[in-house]
């Protein structure tokens, strides 16, 4: 039954803040995703947790017991680094079985238990393999399968789907859920794979520069992005340049570049304060027959038609010279447009996000590092 | 500007045939993208094109000269692959120029072609940094632009956007195809992302097991593709095996498990009545609704919905046992189907795809080996 929680924790290289001041806590059988770029401080923070990478700052507790001075093997985590550690000299059953064996197992028992998990990584047909005759994917799942073999309940995992390929991954990532679910595992998982993330986390942590940016559902961070970063990161969005022209209770009217309107139900920002609208591709409808431009229904040229499979990426360029790109379900986009028709772009209020312009601009928010 | 010729290709590494004679035809001015799944050969026949590796039969044929035996050096390409290799004592000025510099170009000559590359790429505010102040994506986007600026107008791309993070990925696939098409390049472009390849190519090639499957636009191989193989491996589908019970025209009517499913036929030869066939339908094509619906609508159980930001990923049994994974967009965190509910799909006629069951059986043909 573990839980875990830090408080404040901060740590950093020569003087560069890998985290700074990171507080979260996670129930137990909880799946927590941590999502961020390159750089992010998301491999840090599950060293640290896992009791290899000491803290400067800040206190962890496992089970409500403060961990700071437990060594790491005594912490009863498996920690699954993203570069596989295999014994070399020991078959994939033999490195499956190590752990449960050093638990006083006796080796049929833990023989039992490495079939387990190795079926469900499927390589039960592969026992009798080394590692080095193994491609990338198949190590990776050797490893995965050793630390969900190990006993520990609390399962820490560097992109323990990354080195795998796409159909593959999308296949282990609803099994490896499952499998947490039913084991009673408690799980972080480390991801820079935002449908990684939201499909198998019970709720996502995003990280960026060693800062939580925003911790909760997949639901709430998707649709209710506390900052810039998250709904960039998160996502597929649009962000314009906006100024505030008068406000409501119902709402706010926001004046774009060359004065184009739009409403958004947000009234938190005076009258002429810069802000950032969010769009979220896929929420934007595209119609053929343009109307000139009135509150939430602009007029644009298509530019660039990115055919995606599932969806159509329309990206237009309304009469103000702004870019929009919007995404249409296959179903609802039969009726083609092309490269240069001119198109009416329209969206309900109530899916735009308003935040307040970045002091250093909008680039700067975007920015992963 | 080239228009290269593949003809009759075979390769073998020890028992393994990487390449199982490829005759292909890449146009000028073309975008042209090779995926499959690992091990299908697709490397090794950029790498055969590329000239670094050495075909054991057959030609390749760059605007009718036949250049199998001539070293990459001599065969007038740019390429660029998933390593990155910059020089790291070198700045991306130096960087970018290094292929004018040793074909002699002087100082004075080799600057605009330069300067109009680091432009093109969005790389002026970089000249003067080294590459390990950069991020990935403009490392690579340096590479690129030094592939370019030797003047080659064809592009030989092997996995270059793999190793760099998901969001990174996806602006820099965009920027790629316009910069292909902006100075009429030929571009070949191997990716073991469908997305990317269906976003940014003219064509695609699909391969499998050392030999291409299909070829043809993102789009058509997508909604009416000719092969089992390329409805399972671009993009995600069902697939149902049924028999044949009636025929009218191009009218079928086909049991699958005991349930009546209508669609239309034209295959040639046409299908025979008895005859055995399987059906394929995309997640994101099919209908589910908690009313029954007009055509092919069966009653179903929830049995898992996945929220993945955009839209909702279920898995539906219906009462004759069959599960279907279904994608749907969202309408509202109430609205929404949960587990356990009950519902409707529908399976529209001019969603459904229809193919022969393969000689080799069904689960060969999807399989990825």
């Amino acid at each position: 039954m573990p839980t875990l929680r830090l408080l404040n924790v901060t740590k950093r290289f020569d003087n560069v803040k890998a985290l700074d001041g990171v507080t979260f806590d996670v129930k137990d059988r909880e799946y927590v995703c941590i999502l961020g770029s390159t750089g992010s401080g998301k491999t840090t923070l599950l060293r640290t947790i896992a009791g290899i990478i000491k803290p400067d700052e800040g206190e962890i507790f496992i089970d409500s017991r403060n961990v700071n001075k437990t060594l790491a093997e005594d912490r009863n985590t498996v920690y699954v680094p993203q570069t596989y550690a295999l014994f070399p000299h020991m078959t994939v059953l033999e490195n499956v079985a190590f752990g449960p064996l050093a638990k006083d197992n006796s080796k049929v028992n833990a023989e039992q238990t490495a079939m387990n998990v190795l079926r469900l990584v499927r390589l039960d047909k592969r026992i009798d393999a080394y590692p080095n005759e193994l491609s990338g994917g198949m190590q990776q799942r050797v490893a995965l399968a050793r630390g969900l073999a190990s006993g520990a309940k609390l399962l820490l995992l560097d992109e323990p789907l990354g080195a795998l390929d796409v159909r593959l991954r999308l296949e282990l990532r609803v099994q490896l859920r499952r499998l947490a679910k039913e084991s009673g595992f408690t799980v972080i998982h480390v991801t820079h794979d935002q449908e990684e993330a939201m499909t198998i986390g019970d709720r996502i942590l995003v990280l960026r520069k060693g800062r939580l940016q925003q911790y909760g559902t997949p639901y709430h961070v998707y649709n209710r992005p506390e900052k810039i970063f998250v709904a960039n990161f998160v996502g597929n969005t649009n962000f314009l340049e906006a100024i505030v022209e008068s406000r409501s209770r119902e709402g706010s009217t926001l004046t774009l570049r060359e004065g184009l309107k739009i409403r958004v139900l947000d009234s938190s920002f005076e009258p002429e304060e810069a802000v950032i609208v969010a769009l979220r591709e896929e929420k934007i409808s595209v119609t053929p027959e343009p109307r000139g431009d009135e509150p939430n229904r602009l007029s644009g040229e298509i530019i660039e038609v990115h055919f995606l499979g599932s969806h159509v990426r329309y990206v237009i360029r309304l009469t103000n010279g702004d870019e929009v790109a919007a995404r249409v379900a296959i179903k609802e986009a039969r009726n083609e447009l092309n490269h240069g028709d001119w198109v009416s772009i329209s969206f309900d209020p109530m899916n735009s996000h308003i935040y307040e312009y970045p002091m250093l601009g909008l680039q700067s928010e975007l920015e992963a590092s | 500007m080239p228009e290269i010729k593949v003809v009759g290709l075979r390769k073998q590494y020890g028992k393994v045939i990487a390449l199982n004679g490829i005759d292909l035809t890449i146009y000028d001015d073309e975008y042209l993208s090779i995926v499959g799944p690992s091990g299908c050969g697709k490397t090794t026949l950029i790498k055969s094109i590329a000239g670094v590796v050495q075909p054991d039969e057959g030609y390749v044929l760059i605007n009718n000269k036949n250049v199998t035996t001539l070293p990459i050096e001599d065969r007038g390409i740019g390429y660029v692959f998933q390593e990155i290799a910059l020089f790291p004592h070198m700045n991306v000025y130096d960087n970018v120029s290094y292929g004018l510099m040793i074909r002699g170009v002087s100082p004075i000559e080799r600057d605009r072609p330069v300067e109009e590359m680091l432009h093109m790429m969005n790389l002026e505010d970089y000249v003067s940094l080294y590459p390990k102040e950069l991020s990935g994506g403009a490392r690579q986007k340096t590479a690129i632009s030094r592939a370019l600026t030797s003047g080659s107008t064809l592009l030989l791309l092997d996995e270059p956007l793999g190793a760099l993070d998901l969001k990174v990925r996806t602006v820099l696939r965009y920027e790629l195809r316009r910069l292909v098409k902006d100075l009429g390049l030929t571009a070949i472009h191997v990716t073991h992302d469908q997305e990317e390849a269906l976003s940014v190519s003219d064509r695609i090639i699909v391969m499998k097991a050392g030999r291409i499957v299909e070829v043809g636009p993102p789009k058509e191989l997508y909604m009416k593709p000719k092969e089992l193989f390329t409805a399972k491996f671009l993009g995600e589908a069902n697939f149902i095996t049924g028999e044949i019970l009636e025929i009218d025209n191009t009218d079928l009517l086909i049991d699958v498990n005991k349930f009546k499913i209508k669609t239309k036929c034209d295959l040639t030869p046409p299908l025979r009545k008895k005859e055995a066939c399987v059906l394929a339908i995309r997640p994101e094509l099919i209908d589910l609704n908690r009313n029954p619906q007009k055509e092919n609508s069966f009653r179903c159980d929830v049995v898992e919905a996945n929220f993945v930001g955009d839209s909702i990923r279920y898995t539906v049994k219906t009462e004759n046992d069959i599960s279907l994974l279904v994608k749907t967009p969202i309408i509202g965190e109430e609205k929404n189907l949960a587990i356990g509910d009950e519902a409707y799909v529908s399976l529209p006629v001019v969603n459904l795809l229809i193919f022969r069951v393969p000689d080799e059986g069904l689960e060969k043909a999807l399989s990825l080996e």
